[in-house]
C-alpha cells in the first residue's frame, strides 16, 4: 500500500503551487487555473484520508468542493471577460484603481 | 384649619402664573395689580385663620407637618414638599403676606403706566411664593430652594427696569452684583447643609434638632454647620462681608425695596439662624462670632447712612445696621427679640421706604435729598406717617421701635458685655441722627427744589393707605412685648417660647433681676436716642452750616464716610479684577486656546498621520492582497505546530 504520507505530501505540494502561481502571475486565467490547482490538492487530501479512514464522508466532500469549483469558475471567468471588455487587458497588474 | 397651609403658599404661584402668563393682554392695570395683590391677601387671610386657631389651642398643640408631596426619597435620604406651622413660622408668614399685600397694593399707584405693570407684579407674586417657601418649609433642602428663588427674585426686580443706567454702570450690573454675592453666601449655606446631612443623615428639622440635642455644647462640627449657615446669613441679610449689594439694590423700583430689601427677604438670615437656634445654642463661638458681626455692621452701617445724600441709599444703609441689631440678638441668645425686631422694623421700614417712593414720585424721580426740602406742606399725610416711621425707628419711647430696640440692648448688656451694649446704643443716637436728618432735609426746613421742574402733590390713595395701616402698626405693634420692667407682660416672647425651649435650656443664660439696672439702662438709651432726634432736626432745619462746617473739619473722615469706608473699591481691587484678570490673560488666552483646543486639534492631527501610513495598504492590486493572506496563513501554521 502507499502510505498516507505520499498522499499528503503530493497534496501539500499541489498546494503550494498552486498558491505560488496566484501570487506570482500576472495574467487572470492562470491565476484561476491555480485556484483550481489548489482546489484539487484538497481533494486529493479528502479523498486519501476517506481511504485510510473507511469512512465515505470524504468522498461526499469532494463532490461538494467540485460542484463549488465549477461554479467560481464560471462566475470568475464572466468578470474576467467583463473586465476585458473594458480594460482591452487581463494582466491584473493593471486593474489597480481601487487604492488608496 | 392647619390642612389649609398649602393654599398659603399656592395662591401667590397662581398668581404669579396667571400674571405672568397673560398679564401682557389683560389690558386693564386695576385687574393685573388686583390678582397680584389678592394672591397675598388670600394667603394673609388663611395664615391669620391659622394664627386664630393656634392661640386657641394648647402649647403642646401648635405644631403641625402639613405634607403636599414626598419629593425626594433615595435610599436612607428623604426630603418631601412639607410645611412646618408652628409659631415661629405662622409669625414671618404673617409678616410678609401681611406686609406684602399693603406693598402689592402701594404698587397698584406707584407702577401706574409703567409697560412693564404685569411683569412687575408676576415677578412680586413669585417672590412671596419663594419667601413663603422658606419660611414655612420643613427641611432645610426645601428651604435652600426658597432661599435661592428670593434670590432669583431679588435680581428680576432690582433689574426691572433694564434699560436704565445706574450709577456707575445699569440697573442689570446692580442686579448681577445681588445675585453674585448672594451666591456666594448661599455656597457658605450649601456647605453646612452637606455637613448637617453628613452628621445627622436628614435635612428634616424634627430629625436635626432632636438628634442635636444629644450633642455637647462647643463641638466642633456644629462650630462649623452654624458657623457656614451664618456665612450663608451674611450674604441674605446684609451683613458684614457681604452686604455690598444692599445699597446698589436701591437701583430697583422702592416697593421692592421696601419688600424685599427691608420687610422680608433680608429677614430670611435671621430666620434661619433662629429656627437652628438649637444648633446655634450649642455652639457658641458662633454665636459669639454672630454678634460682635452684627454689632459691627450695625454701627459701620449707621455711620455710612450720615452723610449719604440718596434718600434711599440712607434707608438701604439704615437696613443693614438694623439687620446688625438683628443678629447681635440672636447671638447673645434672645432669639424671641431678634424676631421682635423683625416685625417691628418690617412695619416701620417699608413705612419709610414706601414713604420714600411716594416722595420720589411727586419729585418726579428725583432722589437727591439735597434737592429736596419743605416738602411738609405739599404731601402732609406723607410727612406724618414718614414722621412716625422715623420716630419708631429712633427707639421713640412708647412706639414699636422702643420696645424691640430696648429688648435687644438690655440683652447685649446682660447676656452679652457691657460694652456691646454701648455700641449697640451709640449706633442707636447714629440712626436717630440720620433718620431725622432726612426727614429735616426731604420734609422740613428751605425749599431747595426748584418749582418750574417740581410740583410736588400728595400721593394717590392706593398708595396713603398702606402708609397709613402701617404707621398705626408703627405705633401699636411693639405692645405686643411689654417689658416686665414696665409693668407689660410680654406676649411675644412667650408665644416663642416653645420654639426656643431647647436652645435656651441649653444655653442656661443667667436669670436677671435687676430690674434697676434694666431701667437705668432704658432712660439711657432713650436719652441718646432723644438727643440723636434733637440734633439731627435742629441741624439740619436750622443750622445746615454747622454740618457743613464739621464736614470741612474732618474732611478725611467725611470723604471716608461718604465713599463708603472705599469698600467696594478695595472688593474690586482685591477679588473682582484680579478675577477678571486672571480669567481673561490666563484662563482664555492660554489655559482655553492653547491647551483644550491644542488637546483636541493635535488629536486629530495625530489619527491623521497615523491612517496616513496605514493606508498605504490598500495597494489595489489583488495579488498584494494575496500574499498578505498566505503570510497570515503561514503564522498561523507555525504558531499551532509550535505551540
Amino acid at each position: 500500500m502507499i502510505p498516507l504520507s505520499h498522499y499528503l505530501l503530493l497534496s501539500a505540494f499541489l498546494f503550494s503551487c498552486g498558491v505560488l502561481g496566484v501570487v506570482v502571475r500576472r495574467n487572470a486565467i492562470v491565476v484561476f487555473m491555480c485556484i483550481e490547482m489548489m482546489l484539487n490538492a484538497v481533494n486529493l487530501s479528502l479523498i486519501a484520508f476517506a481511504q485510510f479512514l473507511g469512512d465515505a464522508t470524504g468522498q461526499m466532500l469532494v463532490f461538494f468542493v467540485m460542484v463549488v469549483a465549477a461554479a467560481e469558475a464560471a462566475v470568475g471567468l464572466a468578470i474576467i471577460i467583463s473586465l476585458f471588455r473594458n480594460k482591452q487587458t487581463v494582466n491584473i497588474d493593471e486593474i489597480n484603481i481601487l487604492k488608496w | 384649619m392647619y390642612s389649609f397651609a398649602p393654599l398659603i403658599v399656592l395662591f401667590p404661584l397662581l398668581g404669579f402664573l396667571t400674571n405672568g402668563l397673560f398679564g401682557r393682554k389683560i389690558k386693564s392695570e386695576t385687574i393685573v395689580g388686583s390678582i397680584g395683590t389678592a394672591a397675598v391677601a388670600a394667603s394673609f387671610v388663611i395664615a391669620l385663620l391659622i394664627y386664630i386657631e393656634m392661640l386657641g389651642s394648647a402649647v403642646e398643640e401648635r405644631k403641625h407637618i402639613v405634607t403636599v408631596f414626598e419629593w425626594i426619597a433615595a435610599g436612607t435620604f428623604s426630603a418631601n414638599v412639607a410645611f412646618q406651622i408652628d409659631q415661629l413660622s405662622i409669625l414671618m408668614t404673617l409678616i410678609v403676606t401681611g406686609v406684602g399685600s399693603l406693598i402689592h397694593l402701594y404698587s397698584i399707584g406707584y407702577m401706574h403706566g409703567d409697560a412693564g405693570f404685569w411683569r412687575f407684579f408676576s415677578y412680586l407674586n413669585l417672590f412671596i411664593f419663594a419667601m413663603l417657601t422658606l419660611v414655612l418649609a420643613d427641611n432645610y433642602l426645601l428651604m435652600f430652594l426658597g432661599w435661592e428663588g428670593v434670590g432669583l427674585c431679588s435680581y428680576l426686580l432690582i433689574g426691572f427696569w433694564y434699560d436704565r443706567n445706574f450709577e456707575k454702570g445699569t440697573t442689570g450690573d446692580a442686579a448681577k452684583k445681588a445675585f453674585i454675592v448672594n451666591r456666594i453666601g448661599d455656597f457658605g449655606f450649601l456647605l453646612a447643609m452637606f455637613l448637617i446631612f453628613n452628621t445627622f443623615g436628614t435635612l428634616n428639622y424634627e430629625g436635626v434638632f432632636s438628634q442635636a440635642a444629644g450633642f455637647s455644647v462647643g463641638n466642633s462640627l456644629l462650630f462649623w454647620i452654624t458657623l457656614l449657615m451664618f456665612v450663608g446669613a451674611t450674604g441674605k441679610s446684609a451683613q458684614i462681608p457681604l452686604y455690598v449689594w444692599l445699597p446698589d439694590a436701591m437701583a430697583g423700583p422702592t416697593p421692592v425695596s421696601a419688600l424685599i430689601h427691608a420687610a422680608t427677604m433680608v429677614t430670611a438670615g435671621i430666620y434661619m439662624v433662629a429656627r437652628s437656634s438649637i444648633l446655634y445654642a450649642l455652639a457658641p463661638g458662633t454665636m459669639e462670632i454672630v454678634a460682635v458681626v452684627g454689632l459691627l455692621t450695625a454701627f459701620f452701617a449707621g455711620t455710612i447712612g450720615l452723610v449719604q445724600n440718596d434718600i434711599k441709599k440712607v434707608l438701604a444703609y439704615s437696613t443693614v445696621s438694623q439687620l446688625g441689631y438683628m443678629f447681635l440678638a440672636v447671638g447673645v441668645g434672645a432669639f424671641s427679640a431678634g424676631l421682635f425686631h423683625v416685625m417691628t422694623h418690617a412695619f416701620f421700614k417699608a413705612l419709610l421706604f414706601l414713604g420714600s417712593g411716594a416722595v420720589i414720585h411727586a419729585m418726579h424721580e428725583e432722589q437727591d435729598i439735597q434737592k429736596m426740602g419743605g416738602l411738609q406742606k405739599y404731601m402732609p399725610w406723607t410727612f406724618r406717617t414718614f414722621a412716625i416711621g422715623s420716630f419708631a425707628i429712633a427707639g421713640f419711647p412708647l412706639l414699636s421701635g422702643f420696645f424691640s430696640k430696648d429688648e435687644i440692648l438690655w440683652k447685649a448688656f446682660a447676656d452679652g458685655a457691657p460694652w456691646m451694649w454701648a455700641i449697640a446704643t451709640l449706633a442707636a443716637g447714629v440712626t436717630a441722627f440720620y433718620m431725622f436728618r432726612l426727614v429735616s432735609l426731604t420734609f422740613l426746613g428751605k425749599e431747595r427744589f426748584d418749582h418750574h421742574h417740581h410740583h410736588p402733590h400728595e400721593a394717590p390713595r392706593t398708595m396713603l393707605v398702606p402708609l397709613l395701616v402701617l404707621a398705626v402698626l408703627s405705633i401699636i405693634g411693639g405692645y405686643v412685648g411689654i417689658p416686665h420692667v414696665l409693668g407689660g407682660h410680654n406676649y411675644f416672647e412667650e408665644f416663642l417660647e416653645p420654639v426656643f425651649a431647647a436652645a435656651n435650656s441649653k444655653m442656661m443664660l443667667p436669670s436677671h433681676d435687676s430690674a434697676a439696672l434694666e431701667l437705668g439702662l432704658m432712660a439711657t438709651s432713650v436719652a441718646i436716642g432723644l438727643l440723636g432726634i434733637f440734633a439731627g432736626w435742629k441741624i439740619y432745619t436750622e443750622k445746615i452750616q454747622v454740618a457743613e462746617a464739621t464736614a470741612k473739619r474732618f474732611s478725611g473722615l467725611y470723604t471716608l464716610l461718604w465713599n463708603k469706608y472705599f469698600v467696594d473699591e478695595a472688593y474690586d481691587a482685591v477679588i473682582v479684577n484680579p478675577i477678571k484678570h486672571s480669567s481673561e490673560k490666563f484662563l482664555w488666552k492660554i489655559f482655553d486656546v492653547k491647551v483644550i483646543d491644542n488637546t483636541i486639534n493635535y488629536s486629530a492631527k495625530l489619527v491623521e498621520a497615523t491612517s496616513g501610513i496605514f493606508r498605504r495598504i490598500q495597494t489595489g492590486v489583488v495579488q498584494s492582497y494575496a500574499i498578505i493572506f498566505v503570510a497570515g496563513i503561514l503564522l498561523i501554521l507555525g504558531y499551532l505546530s509550535v505551540w
